[in-house]
């Protein structure tokens, strides 16, 4: 408890990460409050299409199909983050295990991971996620899936790091000389002491996982069946100059929520990392 | 008496804000007369390093020194301008620091770092710079003098990376010489050489050196006058001979006491049978090895038996890189010997699978050197200690009950068990080691370097309670040590390594009367300040700090 208090006097320090955390909790808000302030299916062609902004009977204005894009951006939010959350979640569980088993184990077991990690890595991320939603068919777990796989390899790649140093330190040599058990040492031991720097990594990871999920909703690969940010982008762009609206209101949404979550994970890194904790 | 080169007056070092004390350094008065050697000695935390960073102006940031007169040939450094002061750090002042590694930079050769040392302060042509460079290699008694001038630091050993710092201190052949523990890094052999080294240097240049130590052998060796420091205050000052050996401050006397004698203690009868037995142990690393194989060979430990009686304590000494610290890992397991047997009774542990070894691990139990990684620092004391026994079966209320009466039979607090590592001093997370090494009812304890990271008073303490801990529970000892004086005080019987083989071993008395080894005679003349001895006793405490 006493500690908790520490690290959010030492998070308050900055400013931009706490002006992040406001707009997060914003945001996180919004996506909660959608089902009460719009509550028909935003892809309900609601009115004229094209309405401008501020007026008549839409706020953010309509598009080409006469959808609230204000209804669509407070659904799309839950979806964006919800995306980002899991897809980070499985790609640090992946991660993990494969970086942890890596730098514990060394030798052939570190080689070999390693090895597949690198053939991971040396595909461009981004059209390895459109080819595994294309070939999975979009829909939200086939991009949670994509995005965690082309992202895993950076979590593997710290884990084993952090995991290479503590290994050699003696409390885990006291471990091995109780006779715990190998498990136990990975996942008790040697991991709590390198969750600061696995949750600032993957706080910053939400944020690309937003951004690859609106680029390939924007392609036309999202879920059809959910609203997301992406997916209005997409939809405004063949009216980009004409109805600059339908894309540039989810632009400013994905731009604030990245932006945030950036701002969030910076502060997290000042606050867990003990060695920037001296110059803050 | 001449005027003096340094002189300190009244000077206070604060700390940032925050910290556990305002002043790191507290109404010190010191003086230094050109041509001396003036050693200041002190425990960590005594001020002495920030002492010698004020004259040199480089404090961390956030530290100043507030208030009092550094005067250097009558000049007062704390108010030249950074210009003139920059002028006078490597020109007239110059130090040398403790890891030489980390004081050179790695990726130019120690030639041009010199080189450029000259460019600023001289206008030397290239080709004389070289010259003198050369020179000072010699001077240094660096081997092959050209040769080593392009060499990279990490290309030079630990003590010839030492005579290039000191090469480079001195080719501007300043007035004043700051060494901060310039030798604490450094094997015994080395360290007796470049402590020769300084001192022949010092007599022919009449350089003032003022010398930062915390080891009084070294003072013995080294020092005219000595300055003893405590909590950021000068103790007491005096000649050598004064302080060493008539020392006026109670202070002083404890911490001359805690400094182990060489001669051995009283060799105690041990007729037990043989609890360990290790035979032909070899273990080889291969370093750099790739996917592809390739990579160097390095053998640690080539062949050596050794054989540890039931609660009897045996020595392993030798430098760093004898094999001393892998042996040990290998006989319990912590790494994997390659060959040989390790009798523990009458199960060889080396071909045993992890499986089948677990119910041995709990009666050998490691003490590990480092006090700060050694304990976990996510867990409470009482749940480290606890861990072992959980993992052997023991219930956990039962576990954690007998944590706390380890906690009062190793001299802390039961209440300690709530409480994380990072709140107890260095000394202190010592005992919660040896505690936790306890814990599992071992029969036999192996200690590497338990006592190398602690200051000298609080290494007496720790040595103390391995002591009463060794007698009352009757354990055998296997303690890994490169100090021959804890070594003297600690062991029934030495075993000497160098280059992974046992030179010679012996019991404790005789080896130490008549080494038999030449290398282990090396050794024994190496040891700083192996003619002065203090008279008083160890005291046999074992309280807390």
């Amino acid at each position: 408890m006493n500690s908790l208090m520490a690290f959010w006097r030492r998070f308050r320090r900055n400013r931009s990460a706490v002006l992040g955390l406001v707009i997060l909790a914003l945001v996180i808000l919004m996506a909660l409050a959608a089902p009460l302030l719009y509550p028909e299916d935003p892809f309900r062609l609601a009115g004229r299409p094209l309405t401008p902004p501020f007026s008549g009977d839409f706020l953010l204005g309509s598009d080409t199909l006469g959808r609230d894009v204000a209804a669509g951006i407070a659904h799309g939010a839950k979806t964006s983050l919800l995306i980002g959350l899991l897809a980070t979640v499985v790609a640090v569980v992946i991660g993990v295990l494969m970086g942890g088993l890596a730098g514990y184990y060394g030798g052939w077991i570190d080689d070999l991971l390693m090895r597949v990690t690198e053939i991971f890595q040396t595909i461009p991320s981004f059209v390895f996620a459109i080819l595994l939603v294309a070939i999975l068919k979009p829909s939200i777990q086939s991009i949670v899936i994509a995005i965690a796989v082309v992202s895993w390899p950076a979590v593997a790649r710290l884990v084993r790091g952090e995991f290479l140093s503590l290994r050699s330190r003696e409390f885990v040599q006291a471990c091995v000389g109780m006779g715990m058990h190998d498990g136990r040492i990975i996942f008790a031991q040697i991991l709590p002491n390198c969750l600061s720097p696995i949750i600032v990594a993957s706080s910053l990871m939400v944020a690309t996982a937003i951004l690859i999920e609106s680029a390939m909703a924007f392609l036309g690969l999202g879920d059809p069946n959910v609203m997301s940010w992406g997916f209005l982008i997409g939809a405004g762009r063949t009216v980009l100059r004409s109805a600059w609206w339908v894309c540039a209101f989810p632009g400013i949404a994905i731009l604030l929520t990245v932006l945030a979550i950036n701002l969030v994970g910076e502060g997290l890194n000042d606050a867990l990392n003990p060695r920037l904790r001296e110059h803050a | 008496m001449s005027e003096p080169l340094l002189e300190i007056r009244d000077l206070h070092v604060n700390l940032p804000t925050g910290a556990d004390r305002i002043h790191a350094v507290e109404a010190v008065n010191l003086s230094l007369a050109p041509d001396e050697i003036l050693c200041v000695v002190g425990e960590s935390g005594s001020g002495k390093s920030l002492t010698a960073r004020a004259v040199m102006g480089l404090l961390p940031e956030r530290v100043r020194a507030t208030q009092g007169e550094i005067r250097f040939l009558g000049e007062d450094l704390l108010q030249v301008s950074e210009a003139r002061m920059r002028a006078i750090r490597g020109d007239r002042i110059s130090m040398i620091f403790q890891e030489p590694m980390t004081a050179l930079n790695p990726l130019m050769t120690v030639g041009q770092q010199i080189d450029e040392v000259l460019k600023i302060h001289s206008d030397l042509s290239r080709r004389a710079r070289r010259a003198r460079i050369v020179e000072l290699f010699q001077e240094v008694q660096l081997p092959d003098p050209e040769q080593l001038v392009d060499s990279y630091p990490h290309q030079l050993s630990g003590g010839q990376r030492q005579r290039a710092m000191i090469a480079m201190a001195l080719s501007l052949e300043p007035q004043l010489l700051i060494a901060d523990e310039p030798t604490t890094a450094l094997d015994v052999t080395t360290q007796a050489q470049i402590l020769k080294l300084i001192r022949e240097l010092q007599a022919r240049h009449h350089t003032g050196v003022l010398f930062i130590t915390h080891d009084f052998g070294v003072v013995a060796e080294i020092a005219d006058r000595v300055a003893v420091m405590q909590h950021g205050r000068l103790v007491e000052t005096g000649s050598a001979s004064e302080v060493l050996h008539h020392p006026r401050e109670r202070y002083t006397r404890e911490l001359l006491a805690a400094v182990p004698s060489l001669t051995p203690r009283p060799p105690r009868v041990t007729d037990g049978e043989t609890v360990l037995d290790a035979k032909a142990v070899v273990k080889t690393f291969r370093v750099g090895s790739g996917l592809f194989g390739g990579g160097r060979v390095v053998p640690a430990v080539k062949q050596v038996s050794l054989a540890l009686k039931r609660g009897e304590t045996l020595g392993v000494v030798g430098e760093s890189g004898s094999g001393k610290s892998t042996l040990a890992r290998c006989l319990i397991r912590l790494l994997d010997a390659d060959d040989g047997r390790i009798m523990l009774g009458d199960t060889d542990l080396r071909p045993l699978t992890a499986r089948q070894l677990k119910p041995h691990r709990r009666r050998m139990q490691m003490i590990f050197q480092d006090p700060y990684s050694s304990l976990n620092p996510r867990y409470t004391v009482g749940r480290l200690i606890s861990e072992g026994p959980i993992t052997n079966g023991v219930a956990v209320a039962d576990a954690r009950s007998r944590a706390r009466e380890l906690l009062e039979l190793v001299g802390l607090e039961a209440r300690a068990a709530e409480r994380y590592p990072h709140e107890f001093s260095g000394g202190q997370r010592q005992r919660i080691g040896i505690a936790r090494a306890l814990a599992l009812q071992p029969e036999i304890l192996v200690a590497d370097e338990p006592v190398s990271a602690l200051d000298v008073s609080v290494q007496a303490q720790v040595l103390a309670l391995l002591a009463d801990i060794r007698e009352r529970f009757q354990l055998s000892m296997l303690f890994i040590t490169h100090d021959l004086r804890v070594a003297a005080q600690v062991c029934d019987r030495i075993a000497v390594m160098r280059h992974g083989e046992v030179v010679e071993h012996g019991p404790t008395a005789e080896v130490f009367a008549n080494p038999q080894h030449e290398y282990t005679r090396q050794l024994f003349a190496a040891v700083p300040g192996r003619d002065w001895q203090h008279h008083e006793p160890l005291p046999a405490r074992v309280a807390s700090p």
